[in-house]
């Protein structure tokens, strides 16, 4: 699977794929990780706003991705996220490691 | 339209992660019927997703074996069934607990059976080390009046 993503000096925006389950989470964590490292990212962006599916495997993908820019310094943020994936971040308790930023739309 | 009479389908596929995708859509389309909320859905879908996946990463751990799901529908009632023949759980009640996992270095949240338990009416687990686990979900649907 291809990751669309966008890179500007320092942040990296990942626009997260239609589903969310253990076999794609695996290939994001590669790539990401991979991204993080030669871009020398500070600013790491989830844009969720493609995603409707998530299960736990994203979860995990999405702390580990947090404690790696928790050692470098850096900061994430989760933005566009659909009632599911909100649902998703509340019950794993996500908000509390990763800024969730709400957009006006979403209300 | 509520069919009365019990329905029933099931699978076995290799536990392969690209496998999970193919369960949940084979779910969904075999729901589809009951006309459930996309919210009731998404339920079942990640309940499912969290089965499975326990099947492949935990239970066929270091080989490929088979992941028989059986979905049942009888009313509003939805039943489904995930259960492999794998290593089995050793302590169930604490796979119970949330963030409890096996494979932290693996990045593993811990949350799968919470998020079965969050998103179906009940939940039950039968696993023998060794032989493997089995686990079986029910949720009754809220379907609309005059449906």
């Amino acid at each position: 699977m291809e990751f669309l993503y966008e890179t500007k000096t320092g942040s990296l925006r990942i626009f997260t794929p239609r589903e969310i389950d253990e076999c794609v989470a695996s290939e994001m964590r590669e790539e990401a990780d991979m991204l993080i490292d030669n871009y020398q990212i500070r600013h790491l962006i989830f844009d969720f706003s493609n995603t409707e599916f998530m299960d736990s495997s994203g979860i995990g993908m999405l702390i580990g991705r947090s404690r790696k820019m928790g050692y470098i310094g850096g900061s994430v943020e989760a933005e566009n996220l659909s009632e599911r994936v909100q649902k998703i971040f509340t019950l794993a308790g996500l908000p509390k490691l990763i800024t969730v930023v709400k957009e006006e739309q979403y209300d | 339209m509520i069919r009365e009479q019990e329905q029933e389908m099931s699978m076995r596929f290799d536990s392969y992660p690209e496998n999970e995708q193919f369960a949940r859509m084979v779910v969904t389309a075999f729901l589809m019927d009951l006309n459930p909320t996309v919210d009731e859905m998404a339920d079942v879908k990640t309940a499912v997703s969290e089965a499975v996946t326990n099947a492949i990463i935990h239970g066929y751990e270091d080989c490929v074996g088979q992941v028989s799901l059986t979905c049942r529908k009888h009313g509003k009632d939805v039943m489904v069934t995930v259960s492999d023949q794998g290593k089995g759980i050793a302590d169930v009640e604490r796979a119970r607990e949330p963030f409890f996992t096996t494979k932290p270095e693996a990045e593993r949240s811990g949350m799968g059976f919470c998020f079965m338990e969050a998103f179906m009416d009940e939940v039950h687990i039968t696993s023998a080390e060794g032989r493997g686990t089995s686990v079986e979900m029910k949720k009754h649907l809220h379907l609309p009046a005059g449906e």
